[in-house]
C-alpha cells in the first residue's frame, strides 16, 4: 500500500491504495468519479482519458503512484457549476454521442486537441487526433462536428477572458 | 494485474540500486507497453522502478552535428521539439506517428528502444541514423544494439540514459501503419550521412526485428531518388507473415515505403 496525493478537479485528495492500482481505478473506486469510463483492457479505446498536469492520457495505463503529486482533471471537473464546458455543450448541440460510453474520453481528448491547435483545426486534423478514442457506435461524424464547433466557441471564450 | 511494489527513482543511480534489490524488478518509463502487458498478466514484476521523473533523463539537445534525446523524453516532446525539428525533421515526424496522442504524451524513446518491439518506430530511426545508445554503464552503437525480437544488447539492470543521433544530410521516414494499433506494418527510415553514406532500416517487416537492407542502400547510394528502389528485388524470406499481411505483401511494402521515405527526405 502507498499513499497517493493528488489534486483532482481542484481539490487536494490523499488516498491509500495498493501499488498495482491504476489511476482509472483510483478515480472510480476510491473517489467515486465514475464519469471516467473503462472500455477495454488493452489501452486502446480512450474512454478513460483524463488530464494529468494538462495532458490528455489514458488513466487505465498509468499507475496511481506514477500520478502522485500531479493535478488531475476528469470529465466531472470541466463544467462550471450548471454551465457546461464549451466542448460538452457542443457535443450536446451536435448530437455528438449515441450510447455515450466513449463520450467522457472523447471530450477530454478533444479539449486537449483544441488547446494544442487553438483555432487551427480542420476536419482531417480532428479525425487524425482522435485516433486514440474509439466509438463503438461509430458516431464519429457528429463527434468531429462537435469538436470543430467547440474549437470556435473556445476561441471566442478565450478571447473574451 | 498481479501485486507489485512501485518505486519512484529520483536519480539513475538510485534506480539501479532499487533494481538490484528487487527479486524480479522492471524499469517503468512511459508504461505504454509494460502496463498493458502487466494488466494482461503476461508480466508480473516484483517491483516497478519509475524512471520518468528523473530530471537528468529528460530533454532534447542539439550540439554541433549531434541531436541527443534523453531517454525519458516523451514522444510528444520530441515531435514538437524545435531542436529536433530543425536538426532531424524526419525523427520528429517519426515521433509524431507513434501510437496515438495519449500514448505519445507518456511513451518514451528509452522505453521503446529497451523493449525493441519488432514493429516499433524508433528502432528504424536509431539504426538508419547510426545513433549511439548511452547507458548508465557504457555506450552502444546502433549496429551492435538490436539483437532480434524484443532483444537488445542491454544487460540486466542496465538503464538507457540518452540516444545521440548524428545529424544526417538527408533523412526520411514512411510508415504503413496497422489501422488499429498504429504500429508499423512496415516502416522504412532512409538516411544519407554527411559523408555520403546511405543507411536504410526497416521495421515491422522482419521476423528478426529491425533490419538494414543492403540492396536498397546500394541502389540509393548510386542514385538518391525514389525511382532507384524500383529495380531492387526484396526477397520475402525471413519476413513476417500474419493475418495483417503476407511476407510477399511486406516485401512489396518495403519498396513502396522506401520510395516514399526518399521522396519525403528530398
Amino acid at each position: 500500500m502507498s499513499t497517493v496525493k493528488l489534486t483532482v478537479n481542484g481539490k487536494a485528495v490523499s488516498v491509500d491504495v495498493e501499488d498495482r492500482t491504476l489511476l482509472s481505478n483510483l478515480l472510480r473506486d476510491n473517489l467515486n468519479l465514475t464519469g471516467t469510463h473503462v472500455g477495454c483492457d488493452t489501452s486502446q479505446c480512450g474512454a478513460c482519458v483524463v488530464h494529468i498536469d494538462g495532458r490528455a492520457v489514458k488513466s487505465c495505463t498509468v499507475l496511481a503512484g506514477q500520478a502522485n503529486g500531479s493535478s488531475i482533471t476528469t470529465i466531472e471537473g470541466l463544467a462550471k457549476g450548471d454551465e457546461l464546458h464549451p466542448m460538452q455543450a457542443a457535443f450536446r448541440d451536435n448530437h455528438g454521442l449515441q450510447c455515450g460510453f466513449c463520450t467522457p474520453g472523447m471530450i477530454m481528448s478533444a479539449v486537449d486537441i483544441v488547446h494544442r491547435y487553438g483555432g487551427q483545426l480542420d476536419e482531417a486534423t480532428v479525425r487524425h487526433e482522435l485516433e486514440g478514442n474509439i466509438c463503438r457506435c461509430t458516431g464519429y461524424h457528429n463527434i468531429v462536428k462537435a469538436v470543430l464547433d467547440a474549437a470556435g466557441r473556445m476561441k471566442v471564450s478565450q478571447a473574451a477572458e | 494485474m498481479y501485486q507489485t511494489t512501485y518505486h519512484r527513482a529520483s536519480s539513475v543511480d538510485e534506480a539501479a540500486s532499487l533494481f538490484g534489490k528487487g527479486s524480479e524488478a522492471k524499469y517503468l518509463s512511459g508504461g505504454q507497453t509494460l502496463l498493458p502487458v502487466m494488466k494482461q498478466r503476461l508480466a508480473s514484476p516484483s517491483d516497478v522502478i519509475d524512471l520518468a521523473k528523473i530530471k537528468e533523463l529528460i530533454g532534447v539537445e542539439a550540439a554541433g552535428d549531434t541531436l541527443t534525446i534523453k531517454a525519458a523524453t516523451p514522444h510528444y516532446d520530441v515531435a514538437t521539439s524545435a531542436a529536433a525539428k530543425q536538426a532531424i525533421p524526419a525523427l520528429a515526424y517519426l515521433a509524431s506517428l507513434i501510437g496515438d496522442p495519449a500514448v505519445r504524451y507518456r511513451g518514451t524513446i528509452g522505453g521503446s528502444l529497451a523493449n525493441n518491439d519488432p514493429a516499433a518506430d524508433y528502432p528504424a530511426a536509431t539504426l538508419a541514423l547510426g545513433a549511439t545508445i548511452k547507458t548508465n554503464k557504457r555506450t552502444i552503437g546502433a549496429d551492435d544494439y538490436f539483437k532480434g525480437l524484443f532483444t537488445t544488447a542491454l544487460e540486466d539492470g542496465e538503464i538507457i540514459t540518452a540516444v545521440s543521433f548524428p545529424v544526417p544530410a538527408k533523412a526520411g521516414y514512411a510508415k504503413f501503419p496497422h489501422p488499429a494499433s498504429r504500429f508499423a506494418l512496415t516502416g522504412v527510415f532512409v538516411a544519407k550521412t554527411k559523408s555520403g553514406d546511405v543507411r536504410v532500416a526497416v521495421t515491422g517487416a522482419s521476423q528478426s526485428g529491425v533490419m538494414r537492407v543492403a540492396a536498397l542502400e546500394n541502389a540509393l547510394k548510386a542514385n538518391w531518388s525514389a525511382s532507384a528502389v524500383d529495380s531492387v528485388s526484396i526477397p520475402s524470406s525471413g519476413l513476417l507473415s500474419d493475418l495483417h499481411g503476407s511476407s510477399d505483401y511486406r516485401a512489396n511494402l518495403i519498396k513502396v515505403m522506401a520510395g516514399r521515405a526518399v521522396t519525403a527526405a528530398g
